[in-house]
């Protein structure tokens, strides 16, 4: 595999719902080390093409190369086996469990020797550490206590949370929905600062947000989506936020794509 | 949605004042909290620490007014003894109750099971042993048919088992021929299925092994619920199931696992009550349904799911136990002591909403 191998690949990817075409043969690609945003109006089937790439729906027709080898998911559990993670709207945390549990949950340590094996005992000092280690690498450890609730955390620590559960298991890529969309203007900073981490750890990583100076701010290509297919990715460098609302609204005319 | 022309930047304009903003963002907050706020982090954060002071006042309360003979190990290891069966199935129900589910049908299980492990050894000349494990496997094969209901037919708890209790409770009529098979009988044919009615007597206690394996059931299902991988995932399906699938929990067939667990505990307890009553009878435990409910509310065990230790439902088991015994000591009438479940019951939920309240 050389450098050049995007680590995502999608072509024609075309998914419907009965007589709704939600991803009409579009095309995709995430590149190696790189922070792509992918925009587009509500409806535009944004959330549906990155869903087809994790594996929450499985596209009727096309395919999705990973590091150049065809997948076929059909759940997202299968994309994280492979070492996707997702940090959803949602979160997807458990209020009422610890932050260590949380980070772990569906992917526990067990201890060693036969309490392990027999009566499947949590290594729950692993995984404390762990966490631990974790959160102090992305400068999240000001929680007080590994232990506490998750639901005792403010806006910003929770997606701090989901964001180094992800980076802590994500060996291909980061699934980022609309990270920014809950918080206030400070905590959505941090977010964004913690987003050029995990990217400095040579994890790439897809954007999905509104939110276009975050998306100018941190995204190196922007894929824009209309009308169930890619219209084309620009450089945030080249072109205005005005523009890429234009192409995305269609009230201006992509740009010729080049190779980029 | 912001549309201005801006040049990509390093953070926006109207952030550059945030250079000299206060930095500490993930920070927790040190304000002090007044003696309430702090009662209910505390509760919050133990939430059996309500019933084990509520036990401990009413054992202190009753032991008062009752007088010494109710402290006396007799009168004590009796309440056990008394709670056992209940509190077998409060164990089954906290585990359904942490999902966030309901199992109104744990009694009809039990009993239904005890019918079988009775019809077989007593009357169909099975050997002891095989007729209790037919009654296991069967209260786990009701236990899988309550889950598959719930999850694949995706019925609601409530209504599902509902419509089971009166299922399992016509068929054990059907059975039983709405007889009991008596004590004698047993005795004669199968003595081992009044096993857990034999008693252990330790100084003026009279321990029965059925109390015992209530204890044991607890601390199991409890090291089971703290201690492994899959407790931890029942915890997090009864505090947000969508959160617990995205988060790559197979949900269903956790949540079916638990119903199938309940099932079987339902039905050791069928074993259990065999001992206790003495004989099979298919009108007892009617309200058995209710009672374990009862325990593991009063025992702080959330209805919502996701909150509450198990441990919580033995203490609550024996909270309505020590109340029973305490108020009959103390010549009070049965209505009454019907009467004061009745506001424990109310005052346990008015309890955890208050402590669900809790702001961070």
């Amino acid at each position: 595999m050389s450098d050049q191998t995007p680590i995502v690949q999608g072509r024609n990817i075309v998914k419907r719902y009965g007589h709704v075409t939600a991803i009409d043969h579009s095309d995709f690609e995430l590149r190696q080390g790189e922070i792509l945003a992918v925009i587009g109006d509500n409806g535009a089937g944004k959330s549906s093409i990155v869903k087809a790439i994790c594996g929450a729906v499985t596209p009727d027709e096309g395919e999705i190369l990973i590091e150049g080898k065809p997948v076929h998911f059909t759940s997202p559990i299968e994309a994280r086996e492979m070492g996707i993670e997702i940090v959803y709207q949602t979160l997807a945390l458990s209020p009422a469990l610890s932050i260590a549990d949380n980070m772990f949950m569906g992917r526990e340590i067990r201890k060693e020797g036969w309490m392990g094996k027999w009566f499947h005992m949590l290594d729950k000092k692993k995984m404390e550490d762990f966490a631990r280690d974790k959160l102090t690498e992305l400068g999240l450890m000001t929680v007080q206590s590994i232990s506490q609730p998750v639901e005792t955390l403010s806006g910003g620590q929770r997606q701090g949370v989901a964001v180094a559960r992800a980076a802590a298991f994500a060996t291909k890529f980061i699934i980022m929905d609309e990270p920014t969309a809950a918080l206030g203007v400070k905590e959505s900073r941090r977010v964004l600062e913690l987003i050029q981490d995990v990217k400095a750890r040579g994890i790439p990583i897809i954007l999905i947000s509104h939110n276009m100076p975050h998306v100018f701010e941190v995204a190196d290509r922007i894929h824009i989506h209309r009308l169930g297919k890619r219209l084309c990715t620009i450089d945030p460098k080249d072109y205005t936020m005005s523009d890429a609302v234009a192409f995305m609204t269609g009230a201006k005319e992509p740009p010729e794509q080049q190779a980029m | 949605m912001s549309d201005t022309s801006e040049p990509a930047r390093k953070g926006q304009d109207f952030e550059q004042t945030l250079d000299r903003s206060d930095s500490r963002v993930a920070e927790f907050d040190a304000r002090r909290h007044s003696p309430i706020e702090r009662v209910q982090h505390v509760l919050h954060d133990n939430p059996t620490l309500v019933p084990v002071i509520v036990l401990i006042i009413s054992l202190i309360a009753f032991g008062l007014i009752a007088g010494g003979k109710f402290f006396s190990a007799f009168n004590l290891s009796l309440i056990l003894q008394q709670v056992s069966i209940i509190g077998m199935l409060a164990a089954a129900q906290s585990l359904i109750i942490i999902t966030a589910g309901i199992d109104l049908s744990v009694a009809a299980i039990m009993v239904l099971m005890s019918v079988i492990m009775g019809n077989l050894a007593v009357y169909m000349g099975v050997p002891s042993g095989i007729a209790i494990l037919v009654g296991f496997a069967g209260g786990a094969a009701a236990g899988l048919f309550n889950g598959l209901l719930i999850t694949k037919i995706k019925l609601p708890p409530f209504i599902t088992t509902l419509g089971t209790w009166s299922i399992f409770y016509s068929l054990l009529l059907w059975l039983s021929g709405a007889q009991s098979i008596r004590g004698t009988d047993i005795d004669a044919n199968a003595p081992f299925l009044k096993f857990f009615g034999s008693t252990i007597e330790l100084g003026g206690a009279r321990i029965t092994l059925g109390s015992l394996l209530m204890v044991l059931i607890f601390v199991a299902l409890w090291y089971m619920l703290n201690k492994t991988p899959w407790g931890r995932h029942v915890y997090a399906i009864g505090d947000d199931k969508e959160a617990a699938e995205l988060s790559g929990i197979r949900t269903d067939r956790v949540l079916v696992s638990v119903y199938m667990l309940a099932g079987f505990v339902c039905a050791v307890a069928g074993w259990a009550s065999i001992g206790r009553v003495g004989s099979i009878s298919p009108q007892s435990f009617y309200e058995g349904n209710l009672q374990s409910i009862t325990a593991v509310v009063i025992g702080g065990i959330s209805l919502f799911g996701g909150r509450g230790s198990i441990m919580g439902a033995l203490f609550g088991a024996l909270i309505v136990g020590v109340f029973q015994s305490g108020l009959r000591m103390a010549g009070v009438d049965v209505l009454w002591q019907v009467f004061a479940i009745g506001w424990l019951i109310i005052i346990a939920v008015a309890i955890d909403q208050w402590i669900r309240r809790v702001s961070a």
